[in-house]
């Protein structure tokens, strides 16, 4: 384009580009266009009834569109005009999918920050009614930190484990068939909802084995919700470690347990550790499955083995149920500090994947 | 693949041969493959436990039941003859993710293509980011946004879709209440699995061979008809396990859609009016109140959800399978 453009002074060129791709619209067609819809639809705000900002814009972007593509359809024929009006609405699908994100953080970060005080992270809500003001979620943020501190310790291993058994075992060993369904049923069990995970753990751990509900058993549940997603990530960094590294190592007679453990595993670490935290990040906000396995608590309960224990999201589901001023105020301080909590999560996540990606050969 | 060097277990010259195939392993490697076989056995345990238990703890529910357990409107299964049914969970939890699947496909769709190949890469980039962050957002947020934000803003829609469309039955708003319906909750359930689909879509539209697009660039096709012509076809079978998988999600969501819905246990084909219930908001909301009888009659319907996202997820598992290049391992 831009190479045609600075021959722009030169006839037949132009002719000859007129020839080749039709009439065009000109550059500022489209930013002319905007304008215009913009200004005819605050002026139609002012002649009729049409309700607020959101109203105006609404009429404006189809004034817009019907304008851009019906100037487009006379001038470039009917071909440029659909490909006009693909663009726009490609466009506007990611103006919709950002507003509601930006939305959203704006209302956590609006509403939990009124709450938000050193003596809010540092108290638990014992004795504090709902309908009174203060009170804290020291004792959700701790449960929150155990219940998935224990699920990461079981299931990181266990996803990784899986994982270099489908990657460095399976292929070359006897048991390409059974690796085939482990991995067809990693896949399943990432869509299984995290309330059935929850129903699970209570009627196998609660009811058959004489669990009691606890912060333990939230565990489990999220360890069974996490396992899937870091299978699949370090599936993916194991399958980046180029072969020949392995075969090198392979020849000088190197075991495999220990090729996989100090040559492979060295390799793609970085982007196993950052599977792992997106897998962390994403159970660390699960409300369901401890609604169901665990029992709620206003006061701090270190053991997660015993005892009812408040999580972050059980806490908020509790303040926000309460429905009181005081309690809805506490649960957007919960929702804020949770989002903290899983965006440190992923921000570390990305920092380290960005930093020390699996190096290609 | 069979060229492949395993490692030799002895390094003595007389059995050089029989080490290459592998034939001799040392006890690390013994131990080591044990232990990552035994990782994935569990995964194969945890999954036929799961089928297992929730079948063996729903039978009592369903001996118990008086009523029909699929067309059932009611949800007494604590009285002395027991009365459930998940007709009401059917219709709750298939409108709101019909809802939800018709705003969130298109433009799953739409954003994905705008990363893949409309947006200056720098900016791809960035933009892929924010729509992970939307992934990274718990759902208890979204339904306290939902709730809280989201539904005075609704209200408008709500109004005018029974002015203007309110001869579709869907649309009709007797009530002239509009907070706490199916059709806010589909709407947050759209933008919670809207990330999921375009991240999938996005994968596949990458992979499109650059000729293909060329080729097509090259003979005087539009961008939108590149699009057609050359993305479309070949990205088809991911672009429709990506909207699978999406709606597995919508499916088995619980706590956005607990907060939001009003919890009535009905049929009610107005989308717009307060009403509905969904399986899984069903569950988290009756828990902490149900008898012997009613935990196993929730589980019954945890089953049923369960089998239905099952079917779902393998069958975007069997659509994405036919053309192994999508699979996101490679």
């Amino acid at each position: 384009m831009s190479g045609i453009t600075s021959f722009e002074g030169d006839q037949s060129t132009a002719l000859l580009r007129m020839a080749l791709s039709g009439r065009r619209l000109p550059r500022w067609g489209v930013p002319a266009a905007a304008v215009v819809a913009l200004a005819a639809a605050i002026g139609l705000n002012a002649v009729t009834g049409i309700d607020g900002v959101a109203g105006t814009l609404v009429v404006a972007i189809l004034l817009f569109v019907a304008g851009q593509t019906g100037w487009s359809f006379s001038v470039e024929g009917r071909r440029h005009a659909l490909d006009r009006l693909a663009t726009t609405a490609i466009y506007a699908t990611f103006a919709l999918a950002l507003a509601p994100l930006i939305g959203l953080l704006a209302t956590v970060v609006v509403k939990g920050s009124q709450v938000l005080s050193s003596s809010f992270l540092t108290t638990s809500m014992r004795s504090v009614s709902p309908r009174s003001e203060g009170g804290g979620l020291y004792h959700a943020l701790l449960g929150t930190l155990e219940q998935v501190g224990i699920a990461a310790l079981i299931g990181v291993p266990l996803g990784i484990l899986t994982a270099i058994y489908l990657v460095e075992y399976a292929p070359s060993g006897s048991s390409r068939h059974l690796a085939r369904v482990v991995s067809f049923f990693v896949d399943v069990m990432t869509g299984v909802p995290s309330v059935v995970v929850g129903l699970f753990v209570y009627t196998a751990f609660v009811l058959t084995l004489g669990m009691q509900r606890s912060g333990f058993a939230a565990s489990i549940a999220l360890t069974i919700l996490m396992l899937p997603v870091v299978v699949r990530s370090t599936e993916e960094m194991l399958r980046i470690v180029p072969r020949s590294l392995r075969e090198a190592s392979y020849a000088l007679g190197i075991p495999k347990w220990r090729t996989i453990l100090k040559i492979v595993m060295p390799t793609a670490i970085a982007g196993i550790i950052t599977g792992a935290m997106l897998a962390i990040a994403r159970v660390a906000g699960e409300t369901a499955p401890l609604l169901l396995t665990t029992f709620l608590s206003q006061s701090i309960n270190p053991d997660p083995f015993t005892g009812p224990q408040s999580a972050l999201p059980t806490f908020i589901w509790d303040q926000f149920s309460s429905g009181t001023d005081a309690s809805v105020n506490r649960a957007w301080g919960g929702a804020l500090v949770l989002i903290i909590l899983v965006m440190v999560l992923y921000a570390v996540a990305k920092i380290i994947a960005r930093f020390a990606g699996v190096k290609k050969l | 693949m069979s060229t492949t060097l395993e490692p030799t277990g002895t390094p003595v010259p007389s059995s050089a041969a029989r080490g290459i195939t592998g034939a001799s392993v040392r006890p690390g490697d013994r131990v080591f493959l044990g232990l990552s076989r035994g990782a994935g056995l569990l995964i194969l345990l945890t999954m036929a436990s799961i089928a297992i238990f929730l079948v063996v703890k729903a039978i009592p529910a369903l001996q118990a039941n008086t009523a029909n357990f699929l067309t059932s409107t009611a949800w007494f299964p604590d009285q002395s003859p027991a009365v459930f049914g998940i007709a009401a969970l059917v219709f709750g939890t298939v409108m709101t993710s019909i809802v939800a699947m018709v705003l969130a496909v298109p433009v799953g769709i739409g954003i994905a293509l705008f990363i893949a190949h409309y947006a200056p890469r720098r900016l791809a980039t960035a933009l892929g980011f924010v729509t992970d962050i939307l992934a990274a957002v718990p759902s208890i947020i979204f339904g306290m946004w939902g709730l809280q934000f989201l539904t005075p803003h609704m209200e408008g829609l709500g109004e005018w879709l029974n002015t203007y469309l309110g001869f579709i039955p869907i649309f009709t708003n007797t009530l002239g209440l509009y907070s706490k319906s199916i059709l806010i909750a589909g709407v947050v359930l759209a933008i919670m699995i809207l990330p999921t689909i375009s991240a999938i879509t996005r994968e596949v539209f990458v992979q499109v061979p650059r000729d293909h697009i060329e080729a097509a660039l090259a003979l005087g096709a539009t961008r939108w008809e590149m699009v057609r012509l050359s993305i479309f076809p070949f990205a088809k079978p991911g672009m429709i396990s990506a909207a699978m998988l999406g709606l597995g999600r919508a499916l088995g969501e619980t706590i956005a859609v607990a907060l939001i819905l009003s919890a009535s246990y009905d049929i009610n084909r107005h989308i717009t009016e307060p009403g509905g219930n969904t399986f899984a908001a069903n569950i988290a909301l009756r828990w902490n109140e149900a008898g012997p009888i009613g935990l196993s009659a929730l589980v019954a319907s945890g089953l049923v959800l369960f089998v239905i996202t099952l079917v779902v997820n393998m069958g975007a598992r069997a659509v994405i399978a036919r053309r192994a290049e999508f699979s996101g391992a490679n």
